[in-house]
């Protein structure tokens, strides 16, 4: 792929979560024997290659098989073995829903499902390569803890609690370049937003590649004279409900954005949740049908998926 | 260039056809470099070595209109191996179903051109296609309509040999030999190489053959170059049980640098390469 670098990001340094990710994992299984690979002819895609050749046992390739993946996946956990599955988000969450929903989350197997190029990252190859039904399809089914990181170091810090959490997990793996957001000092808590701004007018609520944009967002409404409080929701589910509704009953206003299908993503978490508890002005910005042809970061210009396209949602709340 | 479709009834000796296929195959691979070569991104191993097989069926063995793609009584043709779309493409505008300007917008913003063929797009596309195991069931199904509707169209669906690992080739495989569907053909372009490394490291085939046997189809084994070859597997006659091909190939095939390397999968040609690349290719 051509450019991989977000829009927002010029001439601020960025980050590959995948190379993150795979060194954490070499990391994690030089200490702990129970940790495999599975993946489906995707060991270069992966950035698995330095890990096949360290534990060349502990890399399963099933080859292109993916509901046969998901599925030993579930054996390897009942034989004792912690499986990251290593996948391009599209053809894991689409391809082996029924066997996630009931190999993986209702035997409630300890399976790390890696979604990698999560997103519209395959820009050009066009919708059935894009993961952006993940939250959805991961949504709807119970136990699945769905945690989407923004930066190298929060995929670091969900790949180590994934590793050790005893559950089922869907975690994205980003292509994306990112700028660092999440402080170095930073402690890792699943389940809870992090508040990356303080502001009182309207709350931004982002995650994963959206929340450097929500950033930048802030920063031009500051500029407006709105104060704009700015969430990091790395984990969709479960979703930190107290974080939402403290948001709507402190802010006038929540801006959600996230680089998913608009039906039943984040945005429709936080809307069900301020539905049933303190309904509040809301905008949700995400995909909102089958991408057209394009680069990754064609389309979330495309879509408005851009600092830009957060601030004007955050001032039409605010009118 | 010849690129008219072969006209029915054409009495040409096997020879002389299969020699227009050559001619038409070798300007088809140049259309392929300079198609990827534009947005540097593409599948060119899997282009190269699935060209003779589209180019056989294209240009001589499928009944088609490309003025009027959506004619009910064409030859139905699925790429499952979607990757594959910039061969595809330049097959399908060298056939005449669009202008060959277009290629130039491969994967460009907007573009109808996307990365997998897009049937709602691009005319002469039957099915969406880029996930892995999706063509053969849709093959299956629109076979299975014809014999139905009492039509007699064939259906030709092509297959990546790595595909073949997805469990949904082997759904629609036991079912079509079930259903003894005649009028199907599924082709696989073994090239023995999958995105990775080669199959039988991975995953492997064989007996490839006599798997498909098993499961109730007639099964040839050619040399996927080899356009008399392929012609005449296609124009077998036919018994009463879905065919399917191995058609033996390389991926890459036709450019020195290319041919049977695993990292070519995906790799794009530097401007230099593709200079040598179609050099190459005019040589031949
Ligand atoms: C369901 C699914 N899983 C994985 C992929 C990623 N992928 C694209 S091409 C490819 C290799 C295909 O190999 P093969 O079928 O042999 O095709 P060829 O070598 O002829 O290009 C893979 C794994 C995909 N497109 N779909």
């Amino acid at each position: 792929m051509n450019d991989m670098s977000a829009p927002v990001t010029s001439g601020i340094e960025t980050f590959d979560c995948r190379v993150a990710f795979a060194e954490t994992l070499a990391e994690l299984a030089r200490v702990d024997p129970r940790i495999v690979v599975v993946c489906n002819d995707s060991v270069g895609s992966s950035n698995m290659n330095a890990f096949q050749k360290e534990f060349p046992e502990r890399l399963i390739n099933v080859g292109i098989a993916e509901q046969n993946m998901v599925g030993v996946s579930a054996g390897l956990a009942n034989g004792g073995f912690v499986p990251f599955v290593c996948c391009a988000g599209p053809f894991l969450t689409g391809r082996a829903l029924e066997q996630i929903k009931a190999d993986i989350a209702y035997n409630h197997y300890h399976v790390v499902l890696c979604g990698q190029s999560p997103g519209m990252s395959y820009g050009e190859l066009g919708p059935t390569h894009h993961s952006i039904e993940d939250f959805a399809w991961m949504r709807a089914l119970t136990d699945i803890t769905i945690l989407n990181p923004a930066d190298p170091k929060q995929t670091r810090d969900a790949a180590r609690w994934a590793a050790q959490a005893n559950r089922p997990i869907y975690m994205r793996v980003g292509r994306f370049k990112v700028p660092a957001v999440t402080p170095e000092d930073t402690v890792f808590e699943p389940g809870r937003a992090l508040t990356l701004r303080e502001g009182n007018d309207v709350t931004v609520i982002a995650t994963g590649v959206l929340v450097s944009c929500a950033l930048e967002a802030a920063d031009i409404l500051a500029s407006r004279g709105i104060s704009a409080r700015v969430l990091n929701m790395m984990t969709i589910a479960p979703l930190d409900e107290a974080a939402v509704l403290a948001a709507a009953r402190e802010t006038r206003g929540i801006v959600t954005a996230e680089e998913a299908i608009i039906t039943g993503g984040l945005g429709s978490a936080v809307a069900e949740t301020v539905v049933r508890h303190h309904p509040v002005r809301m905008r949700i910005l995400g995909v909102p049908h089958f991408a057209p042809t394009g680069s990754a970061s064609f389309l979330l210009d495309h879509f408005g998926l851009n600092a830009d396209g957060i601030v004007t949602a955050a001032t039409e709340l605010m009118a | 260039m010849s690129t008219a479709l072969a006209q029915p009834g054409d009495t040409s000796s096997l020879e002389a056809r299969a020699a227009r296929l050559k001619e038409i195959a070798a300007d088809i691979r140049v259309s392929i470099v300079n198609t990827i070569a534009g947005p540097r991104m593409g599948h060119i191993g899997g282009d190269f070595s699935v060209t003779d097989i589209l180019v056989t069926l294209f240009f001589d063995i499928m009944r088609t209109r490309p003025a009027d793609p959506e004619w009910a009584e064409r030859d139905r043709f699925i790429l499952s191996k979607g990757h594959c779309s910039a061969a595809l493409y330049s097959v399908l505008a060298t056939a005449g179903y669009f202008s060959p300007d277009l290629l130039s917008t491969f994967m460009a913003p907007l573009s109808v051109l996307n990365g997998h063929p897009n049937r709602r797009k691009v005319k002469g596309v039957e099915a969406n296609t880029g996930p892995l195991g999706h063509g053969l069931p849709i093959g299956v199904g629109a076979a299975i309509a014809a014999t139905i509707s009492k039509s007699d169209y064939r259906t030709f669906v092509v297959l990546g040999d790595g595909e073949l690992q997805e469990g949904s080739n082997w759904e629609a495989a036991m079912f079509a030999g079930h259903r003894k569907l005649s009028n199907l053909t599924a082709i696989v372009d073994r090239n023995r190489l999958q995105q990775g490394a080669r199959t039988e490291d991975t995953n492997s085939l064989e007996p490839l053959g006599d798997k498909w046997r098993a499961f109730g189809w007639e099964v040839h084994e050619v040399d996927g170059h080899d356009h008399a070859a392929l012609l005449a597997a296609f124009e077998a006659p036919r018994i009463d049980k879905p065919r399917f091909l191995i058609a033996n190939t390389r991926k890459g095939k036709g450019v020195s640098f290319i041919e049977d390397r695993v990292e070519w999968h995906h790799k794009v040609p530097s401007p230099e390469q593709v200079l040598q690349a179609i050099e190459e290719l005019r040589a031949q």
